[in-house]
């Protein structure tokens, strides 16, 4: 059996087979076909007139490319703002580091419609912060603007975690040495840490893009329209019916899968570089 | 040239106490002691990377105490390497050029200069992963030098090598020092290293300097129980030093023997095992510290023999494998022992 050629982190290798690992291997095979049967049904099985179709209606392309680019925007903002709070998680301590580590995560635990409600009471045009974006001529409800911080709170969390583990991989002595050699703290980040790290940020930051593309949930309460895919999907199984919502479902699942293999294809270029 | 005042250095469950330390230019200082003593805290604090809660750290008549480490002109070289994994060899040496603006990674003089000492230009378009370990070790040197910094800081440079690279890096160094003129502060726990290349050597033990001093006059004349069983005295006893007409003794239990140290009261002695001589008959021109003993144990320790006699109390000597073999001994045998006084070394504390 393949997993027992296989070596620990320290190149050891298991104790060899036994009646144990066939169990695990059967159970291991039962939750392995219950995760990409659906999947791949949907994308090879489904009628190929309609997936052609779909791809050449407008209200869907409209609907995948605003889910791609809100998430996209999402993202942006996620990896400006959350990378440099991982660099501080990774680097530093400080009062309370611990309990904002924990929160940070929060987002992933609490039901997403909950989320969604609980941004509609900051960021809606009655509360404070709502009243201040709308001044510049933003607002959030039943706008990108509201698709963007819905995909972002739900998946930050994603990017700051994959960050902040990439950040710790760096040998702080490399840091150190670059001090010692002349480079000032911005020069270390940018040609020390950053390069160091920057494939498991990039991994993370697809991982983040790919989540808040198939966040329902949180959007759903503050943008009911225009309707990002994971939305139309729903409207279109709600009013027409399966037939109607597997194309664009399927359209997703492509897409989440060729983030999948990109974010894999990634990790494991670093793996063969480290 | 490097002056260190009442350094005191405070980190999460660890302090640095009253460091006083004054190094000349262009010496060879070498900071030894056990591991978790403060060497690497140390050698990190002259380098600016931790924050100093006391005292004053001066280069060349400059107070760097609060300078940032980039601007210190203090190269540091760790344990293993610390090269930059994902640049070449050439870039990895020419990082302090081009972090300063310099363009070239190949013409630098000093570059060619230390790439050329060193004799590793032949690994320059090399990532460190496909280097040996004194390969690497050479590279973070030249890196570190580039800059043509006043200090070295090298922590434990030869701790991760095998014996045959350790020896050719060790040599590497001295080239360096000696051709350079660079002063040096090498940091090991590994007395024998120190011995062997430190000019001055300072004992550090759980955050303070328990000795500075010459290297030898160090493992000659150690200061205290820590320093004298840290640089492997090994026979070291607690007794009363008197001077009994006129002569210096020292009495452990039973047994007096006769010091070159002058002292009084309760103290320490340490005798070194490679000073005490053994014999198996009563030697002929006989006279102070010679005592009847019983071998009590015999350690093989390669091409030294470890040999504990009990006059009481028990002693231990070294023999050379030769010298072991012509006596033929074995536990219970009777033997003499001589103690030269002026390797009888007595200290307070």
């Amino acid at each position: 059996m393949k997993s027992q050629e296989r070596t620990d982190d320290k190149g050891e290798r298991p104790i060899a087979g036994h009646g144990m690992v066939w169990l695990f291997a059967l159970l291991g095979t039962l939750i392995l076909l219950f995760i990409l049967v659906p999947l791949f049904k949907m994308v090879f099985l489904s009628n190929k007139d309609a997936l052609w179709n779909a791809l050449l209606d407008q209200e869907t392309l409209n609907a995948v490319w605003l889910t791609v680019f809100a998430a996209l925007i999402a993202t942006g903002i996620g990896f400006l703002l959350g990378v440099p709070l991982a660099y501080l998680f990774a680097r530093y301590e400080f009062p309370g580091k611990g309990i904002l580590e924990g929160l940070i995560d929060l987002p992933v635990v609490v039901p997403h419609t909950a989320a969604g409600i609980a941004l509609l009471f900051v960021f809606g045009s009655n509360f404070l912060v709502g009243r201040g974006f709308k001044l510049v001529g933003i607002q959030f409800i039943d706008s990108l603007a509201g698709i963007v911080i819905a995909m972002l709170f739900v998946s930050v969390p994603i990017l700051i975690t994959s960050a902040k583990e990439s950040f710790r991989k760096v040998d702080v002595r490399l840091e150190k040495v670059a001090r010692t050699l002349g480079a000032s703290p911005w020069q270390v980040f940018s040609r020390v840490t950053f390069p160091l790290a920057w494939r498991s940020i990039l991994a993370g930051s697809l991982m983040m893009w790919a989540r808040g593309m198939s966040e329902f949930g949180a959007v759903v309460i503050l943008a009911y329209h225009p309707s990002i895919a994971p939305i139309l999907i729903y409207q279109r199984f709600e009013t027409y019916g399966l037939a109607q919502a597997i194309p664009v479902a399927a359209i997703m699942i492509i897409i989440s899968a060729f983030v999948f293999i990109g974010v894999q294809a990634l990790l494991r270029w670093r793996g063969q570089n480290d | 040239m490097i002056r260190i005042e009442n350094l005191r250095v405070e980190l999460p469950g660890f302090a640095l106490r009253d460091i006083n330390l004054a190094i000349d230019k262009g010496d060879y200082f070498i900071l030894v002691g056990p591991s978790a003593s403060g060497k690497t805290v140390l050698l990190e604090s002259i380098a600016g990377m931790h924050k100093v809660r006391a005292g004053r750290i001066w280069l060349n008549d400059r107070d760097i105490t609060w300078r940032e480490p980039e601007k210190r002109q203090i190269g540091m070289v760790y344990q293993d390497s610390a090269l930059f994994p994902h640049l070449t060899v050439a870039q990895n040496i020419a990082f302090g050029l081009i972090v300063r603006g310099r363009k070239t990674e190949q013409w630098d003089p000093q570059m060619n200069r230390l790439v050329t000492l060193l004799e590793i230009s032949h690994l320059l378009p090399r990532k460190p992963i496909h280097l040996s370990g004194g390969e690497k070790q050479k590279v973070a040197l030249a890196r570190a030098l580039v800059t043509d910094p006043a200090v070295l800081l090298l922590d434990e440079p030869l701790g991760a090598l095998d014996p045959q690279t350790r020896e050719n890096v060790r040599q590497e160094i001295i080239k360096i020092h000696a051709e350079l003129g660079v002063t040096i502060i090498h940091v090991t726990h590994d007395f024998e290293e120190a011995v062997t290349m430190g000019q001055h050597i300072a004992v550090i033990g759980a955050g303070t300097i328990r000795q500075t001093g010459r290297a030898d006059e160090v493992f000659r004349y150690p200061n205290s129980e820590f320093v004298a069983r840290f640089t492997m005295a090994i026979n070291i006893f607690k007794g009363m030093a008197q001077i009994i007409g006129g002569t210096n003794t020292f009495a452990v239990g039973d047994t007096r023997l006769v010091t070159g140290s002058r002292q009084e009261g309760p103290c320490w002695a340490a005798i070194r095992p490679e000073n005490i001589l053994l014999s198996t008959v009563l030697p002929a021109d006989h006279g102070i510290n010679v005592f009847p003993a019983v071998v009590a144990g015999i350690t093989n320790k390669g091409s030294i023999i470890e040999v504990k006699v009990d006059l009481p109390p028990v002693m231990t000597c070294l023999l050379t494998r030769h010298i072991f073999d012509e006596m033929d001994l074995e536990p219970g045998r009777s033997v003499y022992l001589t103690v030269p006084p002026a390797s009888v070394h007595l200290f307070s504390g």
